[in-house]
């Protein structure tokens, strides 16, 4: 199983064909664990890694460095809920040091960034400090190097 | 042309490799997809690569003791002892040189005398051959036989056998077949090797590209070691090809005669390659197992690729090729291999430029990603039911 996810995560577009020549299953084997994996929400979701900036979009992602106040009996989780619900908000990660989360944030300019900062998170109880970071550029993302030159220079037939 | 008179007539003799010409037709098209690599697809580990980067900027750029720095033996030492159970001297029993291809050549320098005979079971590796004619011996072709998944046994071996027969030399897992040979198989070529007193010369470079077992090293058998000039090196594994790094292990007099032709002609390996090295066996084995995990994947999806379009293969254990049968398409191996890439833009590699006994058959590097060996298959199949 674990081999599974490992392909899948670098390539979800793997066939379930693929998958089973690779791992030496039958593609119902295949069909039949993934549907498991995804049943137990091991497997979220299959998405593409994309750079958008490329594409031409003008995306701002803003890293935010969140101070709580932790309430009685649930913590920091009812509050870091009130937070990731939103769909500005892109991941959520609970710290240890300086500060308690970290929150990614996407929006369409700074303003619109900032603005959902001081409107949306800032107000919310519990919330003692806001730190926004800008992101400039991203080199690396999920362990796939953005701007990687990936051509092959060897020779086209070599002994 | 005059200058043609002035060649060596044996440099003269050896024929052009059988690669070239697929070479230069697959350089040409634009949209090739090439099984005909013989080399891996990944670059060398960053950790690798960076402590080069580290050794220059500190300055290591002269010549290193010819048998190479020592750090290095002591490293390739502690490895063989550490994954074989076999003990080199790092001073008398081990020289690094410029990848295998120089080993082999100074090996064969060193042991043959004009008119001595090797043994060569085929399909094997292009150099052997024209290596060992250009070190004044006389190459002999033993085929290996496919209904014996192109292992290599006495039997097939001692009809060649001569009163000038030297050496045997050996490369498990195979290039081109991917064939590996078990214990058993290696045992038996040790008691021949010894009924025979031959020096045994074991290219074992893709050792570490063993699946679903363990490499055996050639050496580590009883009684092999002295005999044995064994070669090894950090291409295949390491994905370090252009490092050009390798080296070999024997007995004080092989090794030591050894050392004498490279520093005369080579003087050290590169300390780049060799700080590079030094790195590769302290640290870089985690990154090799991955990588090897990835060819082994391929291989068993284009193992299943070929036997779904009717291209018998055995299946190959080692290295990072496969060697189909195609003789069901009706065509030779370079009609075959002509054809596709010619039709299909799939470039591979005829079996017959590995030996006659490599006719029917081609190599195909699945040193590729998934992706590309799922499109070369496509359109292999496409050509299968086309070209009729």
């Amino acid at each position: 199983m674990k081999e599974i996810l490992e392909l899948l995560e670098h390539n979800a577009r793997l066939s379930t064909g693929e998958l089973a020549s690779m791992l030496q299953k039958s593609e119902y084997e295949i069909e039949k664990e993934i549907a498991v994996l995804e049943k137990e929400k091991i497997i979220l979701s299959y998405g593409a890694l994309i750079n958008w900036e490329k594409f031409g979009d003008d995306v701002v992602t803003a890293i935010i460095e969140i101070n709580l106040t932790p309430q009685r009996e649930v913590g920091f989780d009812a509050i870091a809920e009130r937070i990731y619900r939103f769909d500005e908000v892109r991941t959520v990660y609970l710290m240890s040091g300086n500060f308690d989360l970290l929150v990614i944030i996407e929006g369409k300019s700074l303003k619109d960034v900032a603005n959902f900062v001081a409107t949306r998170l800032a107000p919310i109880e519990g919330v003692t400090q806001t730190r926004s970071h800008f992101m400039l550029k991203a080199y690396k993302k999920d362990g796939v190097i953005m701007e990687d030159e990936d051509s092959d220079r060897r020779l086209v037939v070599a002994p | 042309m005059m200058w043609q008179d002035k060649l060596s007539s044996s440099v003269k003799s050896v024929a052009p490799s059988g690669i070239r010409k697929f070479f230069d037709i697959a350089a040409k098209m634009q949209d090739v997809i090439s099984l005909g690599v013989g080399e891996p697809d990944f670059v060398t580990p960053w950790s690798i690569r960076e402590s080069c980067v580290y050794s220059l900027e500190r300055g290591y750029t002269s010549y290193t003791a010819n048998r190479g720095m020592l750090k290095l033996r002591e490293e390739i030492a502690r490895h063989y002892v550490e994954k074989f159970n076999v003990a080199y001297d790092v001073d008398t029993e081990i020289l690094v040189t410029v990848g295998v291809s120089e080993a082999l050549d100074l090996a064969l320098r060193a042991i043959l005398n004009p008119g001595d005979e090797v043994l060569i079971p085929e399909p094997c590796y292009v150099s052997y051959q024209a290596c060992t004619f250009m070190a004044n011996g006389v190459p002999v072709s033993v085929p290996a036989k496919i209904e014996n998944e192109f292992r290599i046994t006495p039997e097939e071996l001692e009809p060649f056998v001569t009163p000038k027969t030297k050496a045997i030399l050996i490369g498990y897992p195979n290039n081109p077949t991917g064939a590996i040979m078990e214990r058993e198989d290696l045992l038996k070529i040790a008691d021949f090797a010894e009924a025979h007193d031959l020096i045994v010369i074991s290219d074992e470079i893709y050792g570490d590209l063993t699946y679903g077992g363990v490499h055996e090293c050639f050496s580590a058998l009883p009684k092999m070691r002295d005999r044995t000039i064994l070669l090894n090196g950090f291409s295949k594994a390491y994905a370090m090809t252009g490092w050009r790094i390798g080296y070999a292990l024997s007995n004080p007099d092989f090794i030591g005669a050894m050392t004498k032709i490279h520093q005369y002609t080579i003087l050290c390996a590169p300390i780049t390659a060799q700080m590079a090295a030094i790195e590769a066996l302290k640290r870089g084995e985690k990154y090799m197992k991955k990588m090897v995990a990835d060819y082994d994947r391929r291989r068993r999806l284009i193992y299943d690729g070929f036997k779904t379009l009717g291209l018998d293969s055995f299946e190959p254990k080692g290295a990072f090729y496969i060697f189909p049968n195609i003789t069901a398409s009706g065509l030779t191996s370079e009609d075959f291999a002509e054809k596709l890439i010619q039709a299909e833009h799939v470039a591979l590699v005829p079996g017959t430029a590995f030996g006659k006994c490599g006719a029917g058959h081609v190599r195909c590097s699945y040193a590729t990603s998934v992706d590309k060996i799922s499109e070369a298959l496509n359109r292999i199949e496409h050509f299968l039911k086309n070209h009729h």
